[in-house]
């Protein structure tokens, strides 16, 4: 987000730019930020789980059984990496709020974005690319002409969408983690000045939450293991 | 108060340094970080695409002399009210006061050197423009024929027109809103100066902070519906498709969840802009401050909670019905007592008639009616009949355009000054108001009453028992457009010719007007300590300057 | 063709400024003197506090224009109790007119029990209406005088809206499900029907006229012209015609259950819900047939999407009514 770059450094004292008279305003004013951005965002994703929470209330049949299509091992492992992402995210924070040498923070986000990563891979390469084999794709590969055909593909028509927005999100995470990571390189960070990884933080935590939901909305219903409709 | 007031007068505007000559070239314009200059972008921008709006007005009002249509076929009709709408909706009222006057006063107003985040800001008029591109593409290549409303499964299924290309425009535009909005929060919470105490604000900050609130948190949702509606065109899956179990009503209400506290977005900065009008030429403080205040907030608030208002005729059930309709009837109350409180602080004023504060008057006058006639759709019972209909074209075009435009051109007037460094004609702009004025009474006026004899809206053809209401509002328009010209030419002269202003024509409080006219690019040499209230009119003597 | 434009539009507003203009169209149904007396009110409201407010601003502004640059206004900053009585008038007006209109409303949004039901099919750009009784229109509709009449609408196509003003009625026609509307004519005449939702190209086309006659002149009228199957008969032949015949066995020893004595009752779905038999559920049963099935049934049924248009749909819908009636079998 470009609000981090707004505090980069201008001249004057360190990271303190021009609109700002102290830099405990910058800090508060870029923290305060990146919360509105958030509720933006909890808007947005709201906005689709609105919609999604409406039809499966329609279509509960139907909803089931395209839920009980998806692999289920492979959303729990996501929803293991994103936490885990989390922690290493919160501890190259931690790192710099204690004064952690550079090398420190550096670890934990490249650890952060190796998390990151491996939730796309599992998701574009096992999760994705199966459905596409199965003809489970609305719009480019639909073969499916079981039971509550229709009401399938609805279904995932809200999944893909769902996914794919949050998917976007995890990758514009990865590239702030990246300019994260470059920053750290540069000494830019330290105990009295690591507000861009604060914020990115929130923005990382924020991403992880959305997926705890979509995780039981998208893959949980009706029960998995015996229980069920 | 610094000396430099008083040597300010000797020097002629051009040969200070302010923001205006601080750089020059393209450049220093499209790369700009000043909250003045952007809003200039905008200033230009958004008058570009009200015109471009206006002329699908015009032509719409020129088609609808005749009953079997004097100009166009109806595609192109349709097309006509459907790119007027969207562009003077997303394109115009909604970032108008906001990205205009919102970006140049608020960091003024509140004592602070910029917004907090200039370059956030100047990304936001990028973004824009970008939607502009798109839609104006859209229009370019054979316009869009679904209303600026996208319902379904009309949008997402069966036109045939630019779709995709329109919703792609208003959907970015839509996060220049957003990135907006959030500025301006951040901005009022961390930046006022010191001494500038929440209840010291001027109340077109407490009207841009409401405002900002809507930006955030509706904005988004209405990106999802026309997201929606994308997907649905682009991969033609069924969202919103009955024969596949979609809802076509579902999109209604993602829209309308965001439409209607939309209007807000166009309304309260409006009031904000009066409430400074009002005051500065009445030379009083605000009657009831913390109320009007208030009343900005809870009509920030309670505009969520309407939105089914539209739909009372979908089939939607009883009971929604209800409660619907009694929050809108609610939602009234504080703008009837910003309306009270407004005209109670012209009571023992010391009242001047330049053109700004004829905006204001007409404003508070034609808000009423329109706000009034609101009740009307709030009751579910004559709802049924006016839904649809040329009742509620009248309706919100008294709210837009008596109010919000009329409120937006009072602002421009009443900031030119400040912005340019130069005075305009202020008997060319009392004689536009007036026209104005007149104008637009004739063009809307007639259309409640169509409305009531039941004329639809989006006609391109009507029965011949409508013509002679539909020829006076088509007269009406006519002389509307005259009115708008106007401005244009005097404003533009004014920037080259207007003799130099001071830096406080008006005699007017706030912190904006004890900056130089054009202002310096950081605002205050020093940030400025307030120590009294808003609108301090009947403390200190004023002179004008 | 502009210098007719620029005749008609000279002409016209002369004209209007001197011949009598309508402020309502005729009141033509039991609610519409109704819905006027709460319309003329609520204007009457409107003009009353736009005149207030103009003439209190007019009025101050003469009083108190600024005489001379030094003069300094007074201090007056609020007035609480002030700010109350202006809170609390408003307020208590708009109770009245919710409680008023709400009324109003409820009253008008069910159709009395003995209605005669009248069906609607929307689709771009014309309305088709089917009598039970057979006779099929195009954008007309024949009602009696005196009678109400509830009309069932649903579209072929996207949304569109069923409005005719006289009565003051109005309601979105939706695909996928059906809307209602009722009224009753109280004056024998001509009026017109508007669609009120755009809907494409030919929008402003979309419209009709309702013919209220005397309940003698309709009896003659629906049994004038050739002779018509009922709607309930043309669901029966399309019943046989469909092979319906051949899973929903009357006696009730086929695939399906038997329909006699079915519409109108609720019953236990396999999802667990009860539903009444209605309109509704009849059409989601042909069009998305294993979203409805009965308890110990098979979800087998195929779906009839695509096979028949929704005009076919109401007319299955009226013979599974008609055998609502009827005792039930067996089960």
């Amino acid at each position: 987000m470009s609000e981090h770059s707004a505090q980069m450094v201008h001249g004057h004292s360190p990271a303190l730019v021009h609109q700002f008279e102290t830099e405990d305003q910058q800090r508060e004013a870029g923290s305060l930020g990146m919360w509105l951005f958030l509720a933006t965002e909890v808007m947005f994703f709201g906005g689709v789980f609105m919609a999604y929470i409406v039809y499966r209330a329609l279509h509960l049949p139907d909803f089931i059984q395209g839920s009980h299509m998806l692999d289920v091992k492979f959303g729990a492992a996501n929803t293991a990496v994103l936490i885990c992402s989390s922690l290493t995210m919160a501890l190259a924070i931690h790192a710099a709020q204690t004064g952690k040498s550079k090398s420190t923070i550096i670890t934990y986000l490249i650890l952060t974005m190796i998390l990151g990563a491996a939730f796309l891979g599992i998701k574009f390469t096992f999760e994705w690319t199966s459905d596409w084999r199965e003809g489970l794709v609305p719009g480019f590969h639909f073969t499916y002409g079981g039971p509550y055909a229709s009401g399938v593909q609805l279904f995932f028509c809200f999944y893909f969408f769902m996914t794919g927005l949050h998917a976007l999100h995890m990758i514009t995470g990865l590239g702030l983690l990246t300019t994260l990571t470059v920053m750290a390189s540069r000494g830019r960070f330290r105990a009295e000045y690591f507000a861009p990884l604060e914020n990115s933080g929130l923005y990382w935590h924020f991403v992880d939450i959305v997926w705890i939901f979509l995780f039981p909305l998208l893959y949980l219903i009706g029960g998995r293991f015996g229980g069920g409709h | 108060m610094s000396t430099a007031v008083a040597d300010i007068h000797e020097v002629p505007a051009e040969s200070r340094v302010n923001y205006l000559n601080a750089s020059y070239g393209i450049k220093s314009w499209l790369f700009t970080t000043d909250h003045k200059r952007i809003a200039l972008l905008y200033l230009a921008s958004i008058t570009f695409m009200f015109f471009i709006g206006g002329a699908a007005a015009v032509l719409m009002r020129i088609h609808l002399i005749e009953p079997q249509g004097a100009l166009v076929q109806p595609e192109t009709y349709n097309k006509l009210f459907s790119m007027h709408g969207v562009v003077m909706v997303f394109f115009f009222l909604v970032p108008s006061i906001p990205a205009t006057l919102g970006n140049f006063l608020v960091p003024m107003m509140i004592g602070a050197r910029d917004l907090a985040f200039p370059k956030l800001n100047l990304i936001s008029w990028y973004i824009y423009i970008t939607g502009a591109i798109f839609t104006l593409y859209a229009m370019i290549s054979g316009g869009v024929d679904t209303g600026w409303t996208f319902y379904t499964p009309f949008s997402s299924l069966y036109s045939q027109t630019h779709v995709i290309a329109t919703a792609l425009g208003v959907f970015i535009t839509g996060f220049s809103s957003i990135l907006t909005g959030l500025n301006f929060i951040v901005t009022i919470h961390k930046m006022r100066a010191p001494g500038m105490t929440w209840f010291r604000l001027p109340l077109f900050i407490w009207a841009m902070y409401a405002t900002s609130v809507i930006f955030i948190l509706g904005t988004p949702v209405v990106a999802i519906a026309i997201f929606l509606v994308g997907l649905e065109r682009i991969f033609h899956v069924g969202i919103f498709d009955p024969a596949v179990g979609g809802d076509p009503l579902l999109f209604q209400h993602l829209f309308w969840f965001y439409s209607h506290p939309a209007v807000y977005i166009m309304i309260l900065p409006a009031m904000g802009v009066i409430s400074e009008l009002v005051t500065c030429f009445s030379k009083k403080r605000i009657f009831g401050y913390s109320i009007v205040a208030f009343s900005s907030m809870a009509i920030a608030i309670i505009s969520f909670l309407v939105w089914g208002h539209h739909m009372f005729v979908t089939g939607q059930s009883v009971y929604a019905g209800l409660i619907f309709s009694a929050l809108s009837f609610l939602v009234a109350i504080p703008s009837a007592i910003k309306v009270f409180n407004w005209t109670s602080t012209l009571y023992r004023g010391s009242i001047s008639y330049e053109a700004p504060m004829l905006y204001a008057l007409g404003f508070i006058g034609l808000f009423t009616m329109g706000g009034l006639t609101g009740l009307f759709l709030a009751s579910l019972a004559t709802d049924v009949h006016l839904n649809g209909t040329y009742f509620i074209v009248a309706h919100f075009h008294y709210i837009m355009v008596g109010g919000a435009v009329m409120g937006y051109l009072g602002g421009i007037h009443f900031w030119w000054p400040k912005i340019t460094g130069r005075l305009y004609p202020d008997a060319w702009a009392r004689f536009a108001a007036l026209v104005v004025f007149v104008g637009f009474n004739l063009t809307f006026f007639p259309q409640f009453m169509l409305g009531y004899l039941g004329m639809p809206r989006r006609y391109a053809v009507y029965p011949d028992e409508f013509q002679v209401l539909n020829v006076m509002s088509s007269a009406g328009a006519s002389i509307l457009g005259v009115g708008y010209l106007i401005p244009l030419i005097y404003l533009v002269w004014s920037m080259r010719y207007g003799p130099a202003a001071g830096p406080n024509p008006w005699g007017a409080r706030g912190l904006e007007w004890e900056t130089p006219s054009p202002p310096p690019t950081e605002n205050f040499e020093e940030i400025p300590v307030v120590t009294e209230e808003a609108y301090n009119y009947t403390g200190a003597r004023q002179t004008a300057g | 063709m502009m210098q007719a434009g620029a005749a008609s539009f000279g002409l016209s507003l002369t004209a209007g400024l001197f011949a009598p203009i309508p402020i309502r169209p005729p009141a033509a149904s039991t609610i519409a003197e109704g819905v006027d007396k709460l319309h003329f009110t609520l204007t009457g409201i409107t003009l009353f506090f736009t005149v207030i407010i103009f003439s209190t601003i007019f009025y101050f502004m003469i009083k108190y224009r600024r005489r001379s640059e030094d003069e300094v206004p007074p201090e007056i900053e609020k007035n609480l109790p002030l700010e109350i009585v202006w809170t609390a008038i408003p307020t208590l007006i708009c109770f009245v007119l919710f409680f008023w209109s709400a009324r109003l409303y409820i009253r008008n949004a069910r159709p009395p029990n003995a209605s005669t039901e009248i069906f609607v099919v929307g689709k771009q750009w014309m309305w088709h209406l089917q009598h039970p009784e057979g006779v099929r229109e195009i954008n007309e509709l024949h009602v009696p005088l005196n009678t109400p009449i509830k009309l069932t609408m649903t579209s072929e196509d996207v949304i569109h809206d069923f409005y005719i003003p006289a009565f003051r009625v109005k309601k979105d026609v939706l695909p996928g499900r059906y809307t209602s509307l009722w009224f009753q004519a109280t004056k024998s005449g001509t009026y017109h029907i508007f669609c009120g939702q755009y809907c494409g190209e030919g929008h402003a086309n979309m419209i009709g006229w309702v013919f209220v006659m005397e309940p003698s002149d309709y009896a003659a009228w629906l049994s004038g012209g050739a002779s018509h199957e009922s709607m309930a008969q043309a669901g029966e032949r399309l019943f046989t015609q469909l092979g319906c015949v051949t899973c929903h066995v009357a006696d009730n020893t086929g695939r399906g259950p038997s329909l006699i004595g079915l519409y109108g009752k609720p019953e236990k779905l396999r999802s667990g819900e009860t539903r009444i038999v209605d309109e509704a559920l009849v059409r989601q049963a042909i069009v998305f047939p294993n979203s409805v099935i009965l308890p110990n049934y098979p979800p087998v049924m195929p779906t009839f999407q695509g096979q028949i248009n929704e005009e076919q749909v109401l007319q299955l819908i009226a013979y599974v009514k008609s055998l609502g009636t009827q005792e039930r079998t067996g089960k």
